[in-house]
């Protein structure tokens, strides 16, 4: 297993950065959010056709870039830097990883190019995003291969050139494909905290569909695992903004005639959020490393979205409380993140879902020995 | 050179082959690893080791541990002492003091507190005066762990009472086997006595053991502390445990001698919080099936594991040769307070009313309420966990200093009145 980042994952790393600080300026953010899709369609071109970031993770063989959960944890954490709203985490993370692990041969090799170039945005329609067990629980595909149920949150629905919906049908669970402009699909806005993060409801209604794949549990399961640690890596990249610009605003605001910052109050409130910080990082780390070799990564995955979820809805109380009067401004950027951080505590299961999980794999393997 | 982890293996079981008999006494044996390199095989050429990277120190440390072989003696603050000195020591230094912290000979311990300051370091008011070729110490040092056992101390004290306070401060080389030397244990909360207070009076320092010259202290202080914050992050124990129960002389010295070395840290393990007794608590007890509880020791297993990977994370770093990582140190104590408090706040909820009780009988007899009343120590000892966050803050984060009131000559400044 890999103990560091290596030259080329860094490399990769100022790579991204670089090309969100040029195109997804925080200027740009506030301005997107207030759109109905919330990004900009030339820098997802440009992120897309240009430096190839939605398939990073995917297949090289069906045109991704063939890397793993480590250089797509880099993305997502320079992204969650900047709150960049594209369709990233909807299209390339959930829907990616949904097609490169339950769609057939023949689909995906239709899918995955065009998922990696960012040519098809894909929004996968998941009726529980709080855990993998409550999965097709309400969608279900009958013997005719028509669909019907309600998603109450989906991400990116709305701007979507494709829904995939994981649904129960009586070959079990399995992936489909739905057109969205089908008449018995009914797609609605929803308002969101996060405004940098479009959710929709999607109702369908006897929809037609056409079957991607197999979803077996331990398949799934891999997928969540997945999905929280490619999300804990936006979390960290937050906080890790957050921490910096807050840090930073102690060392200007003056009161009582000296820097907030050499206030000692503020001093232990920062070093214990660094501390927070940096043992979220360590999890996050040692989560995609392990998922890279599928090393026991069921565990670290849970301990990893635990510690990133608590430590960025912490970073982002102090950043508002740091901040007085002006954090809880609308026009302050403080509060964007505070409410990514609220959002991304609760999606895919609350941080005390995941310590649960963690207790009972310590019991399984308890058991195992 | 060697450079070849495997070149290595062969070269220490060759020496170990030829020089090592378990009939030898534990004193000769170690003198011939001290003299072969293999005592410390991480420390420089030209000190008695090899300069070997952390992964060649682990094949050599992995050859002693599989043959059983007894190696240098490693109990208590000797290793701040010989870490301390090869960074700042003399040649002549390094050659009068090395070799006997290695064999065991001489054991060591750390005079920097004060009645008068603890976290305050630089305040330290115990006074080093020359007289001819030699400096006499006069002052009171407390919270000395060990002191009852050691033959030297690194010790802090001011030569100069005019400057400002980090400027006027000497390290020196102490022995503690004179009539100038009193050690007096202090009996602790949790009844042990691993600490003492220590009265210098009129003793006697040698003046070629001042370390990094006159008024040079505080820089070669802050080298001592900076090591012994690495050894709290790594949950490093000054502890040592037996290289195997063998049969022979050299197996029946070295027991004799950890029974006397290990005797103030007994209950170290359980001032780290015991994590690793949770599980195991939680089963028997039937804890286990308490939702609440269950969230509090995910809680704790996220801190422990964390702390685990995040310095491997740095040793990873530093292997690399990237340098050292800043905030590693101060991060890691201030972790292993955090783990400690959230570990015996587990065992607390695990053993409910049997929390009260202590000694035989009491869970796993005594060493759950040894635990609970051992803690607090870890927050404190090596530096508070105020100090701590005060370095992450300031030095990490950069963010600004306090006002000093402490400015100006030592003799000026406020001090406690003892
Ligand atoms: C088990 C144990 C073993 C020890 N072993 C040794 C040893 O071998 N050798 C040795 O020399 N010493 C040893 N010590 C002493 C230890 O280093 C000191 O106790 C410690 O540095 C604190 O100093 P103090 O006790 O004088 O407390 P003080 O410095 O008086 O601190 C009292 C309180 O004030 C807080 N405080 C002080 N300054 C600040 C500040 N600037 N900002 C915020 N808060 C502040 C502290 O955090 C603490 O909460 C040991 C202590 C313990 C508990």
């Amino acid at each position: 297993m890999q103990e560091t980042f290596t030259e080329d994952q860094l490399q990769f790393r100022e790579v991204v950065r670089k090309f969100l600080h040029d195109k997804s300026p925080m200027s740009a953010v506030r301005q997107l959010q207030e759109t109905e899709s919330g990004y900009d369609a030339e820098v997802w071109r440009s992120l897309g056709q240009d430096l190839g970031l939605p398939g990073t993770h995917l297949p090289e063989a069906y045109g991704g870039l063939g890397y793993g959960p480590i250089e797509l944890g880099i993305i997502l954490e320079e992204m969650g830097r900047t709150l960049y709203g594209g369709p990233f985490l909807s299209s390339a993370v959930l829907a990616g990883y949904a097609t490169s692990l339950f769609a057939e041969e023949a689909s995906r090799q239709v899918l995955i190019p065009d998922i990696s170039s960012g040519i098809l945005r894909v929004a996968l329609v998941l009726d529980s995003l709080s855990c993998p067990e409550l999965v097709g629980k309400t969608l279900t595909v009958d013997a005719a291969d028509r669909l019907t149920g309600r998603a109450e949150i989906v991400i990116d629905a709305l701007s979507a050139d494709e829904l995939h919906v994981i649904a129960d049908s009586p070959n079990g669970l399995g992936l489909y494909r739905v057109s969205p402009s089908a008449e018995e699909v009914t797609l609605y806005a929803r308002e969101s905290i996060d405004l940098t993060r479009k959710l929709s409801s999607v109702l369908f209604d006897h929809a037609p569909v056409e079957r991607l794949g197999q979803v077996d549990a331990g398949g799934l399961q891999r997928f969540w695992d997945l999905a929280c640690v490619a999300l804990s890596h936006e979390m960290i990249g937050g906080a890790g903004a957050l921490l910096e610009s807050t840090v930073e605003y102690t060392k200007i605001r003056v009161q009582f005639g000296r820097p907030i910052g050499s206030f000692q109050a503020l001093k232990h409130r920062c070093a214990d959020l660094l501390m927070a910080l940096e043992f979220a990082k360590a999890a996050t780390y040692q989560a995609a490393f392990s998922l890279a070799v599928d090393d026991n990564p069921g565990f670290v995955a849970s301990m990893a979205k635990a510690m990133a979820s608590d430590c960025f809805m912490e970073t982002a109380r102090a950043a508002i409380q740091l901040r007085g009067g002006l954090g809880f401004t609308w026009e302050d950027d403080t509060h964007l993140f505070f409410k990514r951080a609220k959002c991304d505590e609760v999606l895919l299961g609350l941080p005390h879902v995941h310590r649960e999980r963690m207790i009972q794999q310590m019991e399984g393997n308890d058991r195992a020995a | 050179m060697i450079v070849q982890l495997n070149e290595i293996e062969t070269a220490v079981n060759q020496f170990l082959d030829q020089a090592f008999s378990p009939d030898l006494s534990l004193i000769e044996w170690r003198q011939r690893l001290v003299a072969a390199g293999w005592a410390a095989p991480s420390w420089p050429e030209d000190c008695f080791g090899r300069g070997f990277t952390a992964e060649q120190t682990a094949v050599v440390d992995r050859v002693f541990k599989t043959r059983r072989i007894v190696g240098a003696a490693q109990v208590g603050p000797r290793r701040l002492a010989a870490e301390t000195l090869l960074v700042h020591g003399s040649v002549d230094q390094k050659n009068r003091y090395l070799p006997s912290i290695l064999t065991g000979e001489h054991s060591w311990c750390q005079l920097f507190s004060e009645p008068g300051s603890g976290s305050d370091l630089a305040g330290a008011a115990t006074k080093a005066e020359r007289s001819g070729d030699q400096w006499i110490v006069n002052g009171q040092k407390v919270w000395n762990t060990s002191a009852h056992h050691a033959d030297f101390g690194i010790l802090v004290a001011r030569t100069d009472w005019d400057l400002p306070k980090h400027q006027g401060l000497s390290y020196f080389l102490i022995d503690m086997r004179q009539p100038g030397v009193e050690v007096r244990p202090l009996k602790q909360m949790n009844g042990h006595a691993s600490f003492n207070e220590v009265f210098l009076t009129d003793a006697v320092v040698r003046q070629d053991d001042l370390v990094g010259g006159e008024g040079h202290g505080w820089a070669v202080a802050t080298t001592t502390l900076s090591i012994e914050r690495q050894g709290f992050a790594r949950g490093r124990n000054p502890r040592a445990t037996h290289s195997a129960p063998a049969q022979g002389r050299v197996y029946d010295e070295e027991a004799k001698e950890l029974e006397i070395d290990n005797e103030p840290y007994t209950w170290y393990p359980q001032r780290e919080g015991r994590p690793d007794l949770v599980f195991e608590r939680a089963r028997e007890t039937g804890a286990i099936s308490d939702a609440a509880v269950r969230q509090e020791m995910a809680k704790l297993v996220c801190l422990s594991e964390a702390a685990k990977i995040s310095a491997r994370f740095v040793a990873a770093h530093r292997k690399l040769g990237n340098g050292e990582v800043l905030p590693a140190g101060s991060i890691g104590k201030l972790g292993a307070s955090v783990i400690a408090r959230q570990a015996a706040q587990v065992h607390t909820m695990i053993s409910g009313t049997d929390a009260m009780l202590s000694g035989s009988g009491s869970p796993m007899d005594g060493v759950i309420a040894e635990t609970l009343i051992s803690v607090p120590a870890i927050s404190i000892a090596g530096g508070t966990d105020e100090i701590q966050r005060n370095i992450i803050a300031e030095r990490v984060l950069g963010m600004p200093k306090e006002q000093r009131q402490d400015t100006g000559p030592f003799r000026d400044i406020p001090r406690n009145i003892s």
